[in-house]
């Protein structure tokens, strides 16, 4: 089910507050962060965010159409390492 | 046959039944058109008239995509979600399942058919 247009779009507040300040600051680096729920809103376009995947952090950069979408949809959590291969190991 | 708007040719069903023929026209919609170009729906296609015909095209075209438009903006939605590299667009590239359903098992339609990986249990040991 998809989220109440009364409630808005959830973002969150102290990643926005993030991103207003590196705005202000006019620096470029990667923002850390692990909210990975927080939808992308207009704001965001232009700054690069480090996405945790559980694991490690990827690197998203913002486009104009990524709006609308959620942090967590451009950082995947699985690593598929491919089927088969059996082969190989058992030559080992 | 009645022809409605180029090359779509339902055929001798109910109307509403005979508009469902066309892409990005379900029974639903197909429904409200009949309601609201006033035919009644027990009508059968081969029935209507010049005018009738004429009446459901220009509404169809004023209210909805369907057709070659509606199949250029669904690819044009699974390339935009390729480009941007959210998770819809990794599942589309990889054929598989986007909306979170399971891929353990299943998934046939969009896995296509069984590929049996020969010893497959022996490895396992």
């Amino acid at each position: 089910m998809s989220r109440s247009s009364r409630k808005g779009p959830y973002v969150d507040i102290k990643l926005l507050a993030k991103v207003e300040k590196q705005k202000s600051a006019g620096t470029k680096t990667p923002l850390k962060t692990w909210s990975r729920a927080c939808t992308v809103v207009p704001d965001f376009i232009g700054v690069t965010f480090a996405v945790h995947n559980g694991k490690s952090f990827a690197q998203v950069h913002i486009t104009d159409n990524m709006v609308g979408h959620k942090l967590g949809e451009f950082a995947v959590t699985r690593t598929f390492r491919g089927h088969g291969g059996g082969k190989k190991e058992e030559a080992k | 046959m009645p022809r409605i708007l180029g090359v779509d040719i339902p055929n001798n069903k109910k109307v509403p039944y005979s508009l469902a023929a066309l892409y990005g026209i379900g029974l639903h919609r197909a429904v409200i058109i009949c309601r609201d170009c006033g035919i009644d729906v027990d009508k059968r296609a081969f029935q209507l008239t010049e005018e009738e015909l004429g009446k459901v095209a220009t509404y169809i075209e004023t209210n909805f995509v369907i057709e070659g438009n509606l199949r250029r903006e669904v690819q044009a939605n699974i390339a935009r979600f390729k480009e941007i590299g959210c998770f819809r667009g990794y599942r589309h590239a990889r054929n598989l399942p986007c909306r979170g359903q399971r891929s353990r098992t299943n998934a046939r339609t969009r896995k296509g058919k069984k590929k049996t990986v020969a010893n497959k249990k022996i490895l396992r040991k």
